[in-house]
């Protein structure tokens, strides 16, 4: 057999280096994330069209509203609320925030990538909170930014219908609205770890946000008020909304149920990351 | 190094891998050789912490791999299947991982030229070919200096000059004094690069030898005798712990005897002798050899041991 091989001196020495290796921190791992978001166009894309959906659907409801102020019924003038109407995007925002919560983490099951996110960070759960901490922090800046474009221009829409921000509630609605989509993004990105698949991880988010709020509706009205008032988006919306629905909770116990649900998915998130083979 | 100590990994019922213990050394390649589904992948997931054992442990150098404060530092990894986000940018890509231990991008900008991908760094790492994937997958592994480097089939789907690239630079860094532990379902390409062999056969250990001794063991100590009187020579030859076979008309293969013993006879009965010459087993025969003997270690021998060297 003939081989060729190397002489050993010409090798010696070429592939090591002097390298400054600094221990694993969170702040590190933070910082590694951070380079990871802002480095994917898929991210900044999905995060700009939650920004559009929030201001837009404010300014669009606000224009119509005041259009077509005389053609709504007296009922509707008396539950009116200038300020939720401005942040009514809320709803598709946190649809755009989930799929991207969902996919930084499913993006890098379905790459293989997780395995070296895992390989550099092989404790695992420092990586959960730097993407949850990361993505909360990201989505509640462009969302606080986002409800207050939505909210100003909202109200000059809405003409002499509108209101100021120092109205009763303004303030908080707008930073209730941001906090409301900072959870959610939490959410989706534990909901990223537990179930490892882009398509079943959105399919959970729509079906919790979107499907089974309206689902809901169709149960006899003694269950709705136990049940529907606990479902995630239903308590993020009392919580930050001026005008609220008769059988709601109240503003604090939704934030409760709130960050129950975030708590009990970053539970389950913790436990599958300590348990499962990546 | 790499210590395993009575690893196993089970799913199910199905035994990946089956109660491995072994030692990987620094400063030599170390082959880690068997059929595909063998048992080589799952086991070097279990050394990173990817996969957590059934039983037993795996540390490196000293403490399992999560335990370490820079495990990059520790393990260089290149795991079988691609473990980059195919949309990202390559620089990108060695950026994130390098931040997690405070690597600079002095460091990130070498190891990119350490493995001739600077004119495609800023390039998506989906577009990348099997070659380059590789090559990304080796700069990450070596982002830290590492002291081990695990690498699984790096050879995998590569031309010929990336595979000459990959055998320089694993033989580099193991004359740097770096533990280096090798996969392979190829016999041949351990040959070249291994200066010691680990094989597994159905998770189960078949072997843990210098690779020289694994070709000395493997060459069953045949002789093979050229002669124009074949078969008188034959004839003469035969005995009870002597074997003679015939493999052409001129051409016997001897085992019991020694070529000088073959020698001698041949020269007492003044039989002329055209070719005389030791059997060198391949390393793909040897390997062949020991799954083969792994397939009757299943069906039939369920006392057998498997070979062990004593080193």
């Amino acid at each position: 057999m003939s081989t060729t091989f190397v002489a050993e001196s010409a090798l010696t020495s070429r592939y090591s280096a002097v390298v400054t290796v600094e221990p694993v921190t969170p702040a590190r791992v933070l910082h590694s994330e951070w380079i990871k978001l802002r480095s994917l166009r898929s991210t900044a894309l999905t995060l700009a069209a939650g920004v559009v959906l929030m201001v837009a659907m404010g300014w669009i409801f606000g224009w119509a509203s005041n259009a077509y102020w005389s053609d709504m019924r007296p009922d509707e003038h008396a539950s009116f609320s200038p300020i939720d109407v401005s942040l009514a995007g809320y709803t598709l925002a946190q649809l755009a925030i989930g799929v991207l919560g969902v996919l930084l983490v499913t993006g890098e099951y379905a790459t293989g990538m997780i395995r070296a996110t895992f390989g550099a960070v092989p404790r695992r759960l420092p990586v959960l909170w730097a993407k949850a901490t990361l993505y909360a922090g990201v989505t509640f800046a462009l969302m606080l930014a986002a409800a207050f474009v939505a909210f100003v221009g909202g109200q000059q829409l809405l003409g002499t219908h509108g209101t100021t921000l120092s109205a009763d509630g303004a303030v908080g609605a707008i930073v209730g609205a941001a906090g409301y989509l900072a959870l959610v993004g939490v959410f989706s990105v534990t909901v990223g770890f537990i179930i490892r698949s882009t398509a079943g991880g959105v399919a959970f988010l729509f079906a919790l946000l979107l499907v089974l709020p309206t689902l809901g509706l169709l149960l006899p009205a003694s269950w709705r008020e136990h049940l529907l008032p606990y479902l995630p988006s239903n308590a993020g919306a009392t919580m930050f909304s001026v005008r609220t629905a008769t059988d709601a909770l109240s503003a604090t116990t939704s934030l409760l149920v709130l960050l129950g649900w975030v708590a009990a998915a970053l539970a389950g998130a913790v436990v599958v990351l300590q348990q499962r083979d990546a | 190094m790499i210590e395993a100590k009575n690893l196993t990994k089970k799913y199910g019922d199905k035994t990946a891998v089956d109660d491995l213990t072994f030692t990987v050394q620094p400063g030599i390649v170390t082959g880690f050789l068997g059929p595909n589904g063998a048992g080589k992948s799952t086991t070097m997931r279990m050394i990173l912490g990817l996969d957590a054992p059934t039983g037993g442990t795996v540390t490196v150098g000293g403490k399992p791999y999560r335990k370490h404060t820079r495990p990059l530092q520790v393990v260089g990894a290149l795991l079988e299947a691609r473990a980059v986000h195919t949309s990202r940018s390559a620089y990108n890509h060695l950026l994130a991982l390098a931040a997690t231990h405070g690597i600079t991008k002095n460091r990130v900008a070498e190891v990119i030229e350490m493995v001739g991908l600077q004119d495609v760094a800023r390039k998506r790492a989906g577009g990348f070919s099997l070659g380059m994937g590789q090559r990304l997958g080796i700069a990450s592994a070596l982002l830290a200096d590492p002291e081990t480097l695990i690498l699984d089939e790096p050879v995998n789907g590569l031309d010929p000059e990336g595979i000459r690239w990959i055998r320089d630079l694993l033989k580099g860094l193991a004359a740097d004094g770096h533990t280096v532990f090798v996969s392979s379902h190829l016999m041949s390409e351990m040959a070249l690069t291994a200066e010691h062999v680990i094989v597994v056969g159905r998770g189960r250990l078949m072997a843990d030898m210098p690779m020289s001794e694994l070709i000395a063991q493997a060459s069953s100590s045949a002789v093979l005798v050229r002669s124009p009187q074949a078969r008188a020579l034959a004839d003469a030859l035969v005995a009870p712990d002597i074997t003679v076979a015939r493999t052409a008309h001129d051409t016997l293969e001897v085992t019991g005897l020694t070529a000088a013993q073959i020698g001698d006879r041949a020269r007492d009965l003044h039989l002329s002798l055209h070719g005389l010459a030791p059997k060198q087993a391949s390393l793909e025969e040897a390997f062949m050899e020991m799954t083969r003997d792994e397939v009757e270690y299943h069906a039939h021998t369920p006392t057998d041991h498997p070979v062990r060297s004593a080193s």
